[in-house]
């Protein structure tokens, strides 16, 4: 049961065979057992929990049963939600209770989820390993010397060694789909615009999304129905996109007609041989499936991470500069006047990451530098958003890798952060164009899990759904198990 | 270009020990030598994006939405007194 998909979980339920007091207290059971060894979760309340699946079942005794009625969501510590503490990763956010749900918590509740419990991330969302948390690092059950990816890396742990259904995350560059790769399961990043950002803590508002990470793609597509949509008190949420049928986008058994763009900046010198050959070979079976497989080039691939270290940082400075001690959180002892309480309370709050990323962003803003850094990779992004947009017009969906190096070692690139930047290499370009982009399982090298990311024309989340769902159908990546934890 | 590292903390609001403004400056400037590479191209005709969709900002209506929430919204702020939040003295 713990390694079931939730559209068979819903089934299960819906037929009266478990309860959400069953499997919450499932759930909570493995968490007890694992979550020293993982790290996944930050925050757990086991009554909390247990009172909401009672409260689910007594709604499912009375009325019909809602879209998630009774399924167990783990959810990244970064959305603002009532019943529990939200801290971001952070010191600075110790102790704080938001007043509110982030508009995406607000339609799990109304779909009769169960929010199970708050996961680890890096600070901020700062981070591809989760080892920036303030709360230590997160590991990976395919081999927990390693990292889970990040920043969403104990929504990926726990999904990965059934510790949870299914997951919330959000993704600035990459944080839903590099850390659903490498821990083997799927993850969404919808288009830019497509699910408010209402109380999620802000990290880059341009870029940031929130999206499912599941065992399944049609688990994705479940997850996807219900948060997103036009929110009025989101002004960047858009308010006539095209919509999806999500799960009607999930029944296809073949690829055929599909044009496949295969861009040769995402298959590089220095990048894994393993993760290279597994998805070369993914993309053979796409072709004997019916897709056609063309060769095309986007060509500013290789500013794209350059324009994201500027804007991302630029974009947090400005974000984080609420963080002052005034307000909520914490504020230093004894400040002896108010510019003392300020630095101290941020140099005390915020981990070494978080600061040097504000500071890379204070800089680039700053008088004299900022036409040479922050509107210079805004132009950047526009030349990296015109390459998709061309490509799109002879391919229906890309594929590339979604990482290039499988699961690292705790610690292995936490000395360099230029080294930790690029491991977002495949990632960060779509972003910065607001595309969509899918990440599923498509084998292993070295018995570490490798993910295929797709990535669809803006606002046809429905393209990639369809191909990841064929792929799935055909393969059985998605049904491994990572052996001390099964 | 050699960043300093005390006046953008100063910037930043951020104080920091001599320790982390020691390491912190030479891992700016690598990263800004990298970001740098942007350079390379010539962007002079090139509208910058702030927004990846062309979409307009919508207004939504100037209505009161909130309920007086004070107490619930200050329960986490670190010193609260008579509905107000205390600093240290701004004023002498």
């Amino acid at each position: 049961m713990p390694f079931t998909s939730i559209v068979e979980l819903k089934q299960r339920l819906d037929a009266g065979e478990t309860s959400a007091e069953e499997l919450a207290g499932l759930y909570l059971d493995r968490i007890e057992a694992h979550n020293a060894e993982l790290n996944a979760f930050v925050h757990i309340d086991r009554e909390q929990i247990m009172a909401q699946a009672k409260a689910s079942d007594s709604y499912r005794a009375k009325h019909e049963a809602r879209p998630l009625e009774g399924v167990p969501i783990a959810i990244k510590d970064i959305f603002c939600s009532t019943e529990s503490p939200t801290t971001c990763g952070s010191r600075i956010l110790e102790g704080f209770t938001p007043a509110y749900d982030a508009h995406v918590i607000t339609q799990l509740r109304k779909a009769g989820a169960v929010l199970l419990g708050k996961a680890n991330m890096d600070e901020f969302a700062m981070g591809s390993s989760n080892e920036t948390s303030a709360y230590g690092p997160c590991r990976n059950p395919w081999d927990t010397g390693r990292i889970p990816g990040g920043s969403s890396g104990g929504s990926a742990s726990a999904v990965a060694a059934g510790l949870a259904p299914a997951a919330l995350g959000t993704d600035t560059g990459g944080s839903i789909r590099q850390p659903a790769a490498v821990t083997g399961i799927v993850g969404m990043k919808p288009t830019y615009g497509r699910v408010s950002r209402r109380g999620i803590i802000a990290f880059a508002s341009s870029l940031d999304q929130a999206g499912p990470m599941t065992r399944t793609v049609a688990d994705t597509a479940l997850i996807a129905s219900i948060i997103s949509g036009h929110d009025a008190g989101d002004a960047t949420s858009v308010a006539d996109a095209p919509a999806v049928d999500w799960l009607g986008a999930c029944g296809k058994k073949d690829m055929k007609g599909l044009k496949i763009g295969r861009p040769k900046e995402y298959f590089v010198e220095g990048m894994n041989a393993g993760v290279r050959e597994s998805v070369e070979t993914a993309l053979k079976q796409c072709e004997e499936m019916g897709a056609e497989i063309i060769d095309i080039s986007l060509p500013h691939t290789e500013y794209a991470v350059a324009a994201y270290y500027v804007i991302a940082p630029s974009e947090a400075s400005a974000n984080l500069a609420r963080y002052d001690g005034v307000r909520y959180g914490r504020r230093c002892a004894d400040p002896k006047d108010l510019a003392d309480m300020y630095t101290r309370t941020r140099d005390e709050g915020f981990g070494e990451e978080v600061k040097r990323r504000i500071l890379t962003g204070t800089f680039a803003l700053s008088s004299g530098y900022y036409d040479a850094y922050y509107k210079k990779a805004q132009q950047i992004r526009t030349l990296i958003r015109q390459d998709f947009l061309n490509a799109f017009e002879q391919v229906d969906v890309i594929a590339t890798p979604t990482s290039p190096v499988p699961a690292f070692k705790i610690g292995e690139k936490t000395d360099d952060p230029i080294t930790m930047y690029l491991s977002d290499i495949f990632t960060i370009a779509v972003n910065l164009a607001g595309l969509p982009g899918l990440s599923q399982p498509c084998g292993f090298t070295d018995n570490l899990p490798v993910g295929l990311q797709w990535i669809a024309p803006a606002w046809r989340e429905d393209v990639f759904l369809s191909a990841a769902s064929a792929y799935e159908a055909a393969t059985d990546w998605h049904t491994r198990k990572p052996e001390n934890f099964s | 270009m050699d960043i300093d590292v005390r006046k953008v903390a100063d910037l930043a609001r951020i104080k920091l020990t001599d320790k982390e403004a020691d390491a912190l400056g030479p891992q700016l400037n690598n990263i800004l030598a990298y970001v740098d590479s942007l350079q390379k191209l010539d962007t002079s005709d090139i509208e910058p994006t702030a927004h990846p969709h062309d979409a307009a900002m919508p207004l939504r209506a100037d209505a009161v939405t909130n309920t007086n929430r004070r107490d619930e919204l200050q329960a986490s702020a670190p010193k609260v007194e008579a509905g107000l939040y205390v600093v240290p003295k701004v004023i002498e």
